[in-house]
């Protein structure tokens, strides 16, 4: 079985990925623990999306190890991607199926029996308050349904992790908020949530922040234990703090 | 002061979505001016027919005096616009792409230079470095230096910032800031709601429609209803417990705190606070909070919905 | 005029830079020349044939030989008049049955007529056609050499193509069908891409927002293809002529100049396909429905109009490859000047108008 504490659903050792000369990640170590809502920051081009991709078995790491929920990436991908979900910016609903076919769809692929995604099918649509909207086609909802919607979805067969890569990307405020109430409930289920953002005050929602520069992790913690080390006010002060150092170099490359 | 922009019972709708909902506003001569909301408020639209991009299916916009529809070459001479994804050339290098919008234009990025010299000059090392391989904020500042090249009397910049990590949009706005202090006015879309402090006047946009529209402190002292916010050890319980308390009008997370907004009547040592501990939370804090722009934008739609509901 | 170089200098150096459309550009080209010239021609070689002869006298014998040393036909068997033909062609090597009838030579000296059959296996309707088509040439051309006043039971067309390409070589009619396609491609496909390409990045945006007019915008994005197009079309006449010996026998200018016409009709057909495509792929696909299948299929390159349904005939009609390769058929294997091909290049004429016209009603000055 797994390595190490029982509890850590995610353990990245030495985690190197390069593209041809081009260190993406380089040396990464952290582990997350079940349960946990865990912020992954960074400016663009820090190395994120390398290492989502590389926690949903999507890419190889080139040297490192990483396990999720117990299973090593690098040789076996496809336990990896049985036991998460994945909610990604354009998020992956069919704008010409209805909500139902949507759910039943995702249901299908994981496996779940008839009965099992009736249950769960109407439990959601109460839980979202979509009743009335089960046989609208999903182009005809607003933003901010699509988005719950689709986090829903990417729980759905109650997976160990759901990965979500800036989920509230362009949407209101309030919206933004009750994301993040579907955040919490799916945290206090046991769900490890590992989730990306822009917004610097949903950093501070987080229980635990890693942010990356320059393909390196540069800080890691909890919120109030990051503003206390580099003695700032808020998140967004920590983070402008620490990607500024790097601006230099970045502009080298 | 001079109007640079007016806009008249404005409306667009694409088939059944009416995307933007009759609007009607004018912008000052000098102004940096933000339209505030998420996707799909119609700040896109708006632009779009700011630029002749698109028609109005109702009502109209001038821009520095001249009608979007019949003056459309015109309009087009003046306006400098960066549309919502930087419209760069991936595959020409960074001053190619400069000078092919200068051509565009017919001038010479030698005989504007002086106008682009603070934003150009930043990336001017890297000239010969294709525009596909800038880093974001980089593409940005190219973007920002081929909508100037031409001196335009008008900038229109459709969400630049959105995309972009924080230390880029920071530096970004700045280069607003000094571009506004020469005089050059200037229209900006964001789904950005702290960046409103940035601007001299901002519209509050939600569903084709504007919430609210004036400077970022007349909108904030605006707001209704008293403010308080919140912390605790266990802030989702703190959370819970809010939701819960019969005089809360509103609860929202904020970053590290809550905001919470209750009936004028409500004291928050005589009401909140026992409540609180007798769902066992002594540790709370509690300190009256000085409203933002993004506590207005929700206090707004609420407003906004509630109107909405009772229309119905 | 500054503006407009400008763009096309613009223009060129997307070209330049983009490793796929350079190979689009200048390897297809030679690529598709050699491999049509060498792999699909439609000459015939080795073709399996069965003589039933009633008759078997000197005559007979004497054109069998003709037949079968011409290279193009190799005897399987000798049948007896029993033989069940249908049978014989569903066990698919042979392609031809020749039946001589009785007394085959004493009719022949009588100046009667001679019966001689000629069966073929229609299933592949184009080969059947060819290889009847050959083999009546074969006996012909015996009857012609003994004088005699013959004549054939079977209702014989002589190909056309067999009276100015006597030495039956296919790849003479494959380099006006390839130059055809080649420019097509090249024209329509890449100018439509390209445009749409635009749009799709949001740098059409952009150019619509700027004093630009439609005009200006389409004609910087042709310009280059234009020049690139010609300078295709020069390459594929010199490949086929020192390559294959493909000779130009009539004016090299008017050949040219047929070119221009059929590359800016190319191009114009390319704009218009742009204007109704809102992404590169979709661009790609009207390209490749709209003109290269029916390049290929409906334009006489591979399938001989004359043999096709009445209805596709009249939709070739339409195909403007179909002309061009008339046109160039006729000036470079025929030799002939402009009286015989100035029908043909007003059509061609007329149908670049059409779409010019099409395109800049549909060039939208604004997004929606």
């Amino acid at each position: 079985m797994m390595p190490g504490d029982k509890r850590d659903i995610i353990v990245v050792e030495d985690l190197v990925k390069r593209f041809g000369s081009f260190v993406a990640n380089d040396h990464l170590n952290f582990r997350v623990s079940r349960g946990e809502i865990f912020g992954f920051l960074g400016a663009n081009g820090a190395g994120k999306t390398t290492a989502i991709r590389i926690l949903c078995g999507l890419s190889k790491p080139t040297s490192g190890k990483v396990l999720v929920a117990g299973q090593d990436v690098g040789t076996r991908p496809e336990k990896v991607k049985r036991s998460i979900g994945y909610m990604s910016q354009r998020f992956s609903l069919y704008e010409d199926l209805t909500v139902t076919e949507n759910i039943r769809f995702y249901a299908g692929i994981y496996g779940l029996g008839p009965a099992l995604i009736r249950e769960r099918t109407a439990a959601l649509l109460h839980r979202l308050e979509l009743e009335h909207a089960a046989d609208k086609l999903i182009s005809s909802l607003p933003l901010g349904w699509k988005q719950k919607l689709a986090f829903s979805l990417a729980i759905f067969h109650e997976p160990a992790i759901v990965f979500l890569d800036e989920p509230t990307g362009g949407v209101d405020p309030v919206t933004r908020r009750q994301f993040w109430d579907l955040i919490y409930d799916a945290a206090s289920k046991g769900i490890t949530v590992f989730v990306t953002t822009h917004y610097m005050d949903e950093a501070e929602y987080c229980d635990r922040v890693c942010i990356m520069v320059d393909g390196r992790i540069e800080a890691l913690g909890s919120p109030e234990e990051l503003k206390a080390r580099m003695g700032a006010a808020d998140m967004d002060e920590v983070f402008v703090k620490l990607a500024r150092k790097a601006i230099p170099r970045t502009e080298q490359v | 002061m001079k109007t640079a922009v007016r806009v008249w019972e404005l409306e667009k709708r694409y088939g059944s979505t009416l995307a933007l909902d009759g609007l009607d506003f004018s912008i000052g001569s000098g102004e940096l001016f933000g339209f505030i909301g998420p996707d799909g408020a119609g700040k896109t639209s708006l632009f779009r027919i700011l630029t002749t991009l698109l028609l109005p299916d109702r009502g109209g916009a001038a821009v520095l005096g001249m009608d979007v529809v019949r003056d459309l070459r015109e309009v087009r001479k003046v306006i400098g616009y960066m549309p919502g994804r930087f419209s760069l050339y991936q595959d020409l290098s960074v001053k190619e792409n400069l000078s092919f919008f200068a051509t565009v234009f017919g001038t010479t990025v030698a005989e504007n230079y002086e106008l682009v010299r603070d934003i150009y000059g930043q990336i001017e090392p890297y000239r010969d470095r294709l525009a596909g391989k800038l880093s974001g904020g980089m593409k940005q500042k190219l973007a920002l230096s081929c909508a100037l090249i031409h001196r335009p009397g008008i900038l229109i910049l459709d969400e630049p910032t959105t995309g972009v990590d924080a230390v880029s949009r920071r530096e970004f706005w700045d280069m607003l800031q000094r571009l506004r202090d020469e005089g050059l006015t200037i229209l900006v879309s964001t789904p950005y709601m702290d960046e409103a402090s940035r601007c001299d006047r901002v519209a509050l946009m939600q569903s084709g429609r504007i919430l609210g529209m004036d400077s970022p402190a007349a909108i904030a002292a605006s707001f209704p209803k008293p403010l308080y916010k919140l912390r605790a050890g266990d802030m989702y319980r703190l959370y819970g417990a809010l939701r819960e308390f019969p005089a809360t009008a509103s609860v929202y997370r904020f970053g590290q705190d809550l905001h919470l907004t209750a009936g004028q009547g409500m004291i928050p040592d005589q009401d909140l606070l026992p409540y609180l501990q007798a769902q066992g939370l002594d540790d709370v804090v509690v300190a009256p909070c000085t409203p933002g722009i993004e506590d207005c934008f929700m206090e707004l739609l609420s407003e906004n919905q509630n109107q909405h509901d009772a229309r119905r | 005029m500054k503006r407009f170089i400008g763009f096309v200098l613009k223009e060129f150096r997307h070209i330049l830079r983009d490793r796929r459309t350079m190979l689009i550009l200048f390897g297809l080209p030679v690529a598709q020349l050699i491999i049509f010239g060498y792999v699909v021609t439609n000459e015939l070689r080795d073709i399996s044939v069965a003589v039933v002869d009633l008759s078997r006298d000197e005559a007979t014998a004497a054109i069998t030989d003709k037949v079968f040393s011409s290279g193009y036909f190799i005897l399987d068997a000798w049948y007896p008049a029993t033989v069940d033909v249908e049978a014989l062609f569903r066990q698919g090597d042979i392609k031809q049955v020749i039946v001589f009838g009785e007394d085959f030579a004493g009719r022949l000296q009588r100046g009667e007529t001679a019966d001689v059959q000629l069966l073929a296996d229609a299933s592949d309707a184009n080969t059947a056609n060819l290889v009847v088509n050959y083999t009546s040439g074969i006996i012909y051309s015996y009857l012609e050499s003994r004088g005699a006043q013959g004549s054939m039971p079977t209702a014989l067309v002589p190909l056309s193509h067999m009276e100015f390409n006597p030495s039956l070589m296919g790849v003479f009619m494959f380099v006006p069908g390839t130059m055809a396609l080649i420019l097509m491609l090249v024209s329509a496909m890449m100018t439509s891409i390209s445009i749409a390409r635009e749009k799709e990045l949001g740098t059409m945006e952009t150019l619509l927002a700027s004093p630009l007019k439609p005009l200006q915008i389409i004609l910087g994005k042709v310009a280059p293809y234009v020049a690139l197009s010609i300078i295709n079309a020069i390459t594929i006449i010199l490949l086929g002529y020192f390559v294959f010996g493909v000779p130009v026998k009539g004016s090299v200018v008017l050949l040219l100049a047929e070119c221009t016409l059929f590359i800016m009709l190319a191009l114009s057909l390319g704009i218009f396909i742009s204007t109704i495509s809102t992404s590169q792929q979709m661009a790609m696909f009207i390209s490749m429905f709209a003109l290269m299948l029916p390049t290929l299929l409906l334009s006489g390159f591979i399938f001989p109009i004359e043999n096709m349904p009445a209805i596709l005939q009249w939709l070739s009609y339409v195909m403007p490859p179909r002309w061009f390769i008339v046109v160039i058929k006729n000036i470079m294997i025929k030799g002939t000047g402009f009286a015989y091909v100035w029908k043909e290049t007003l059509v061609m004429a007329g149908m670049m108008t059409l779409f010019i016209v099409l395109s800049l009603k549909n060039f939208k000055i604004r997004l929606a």
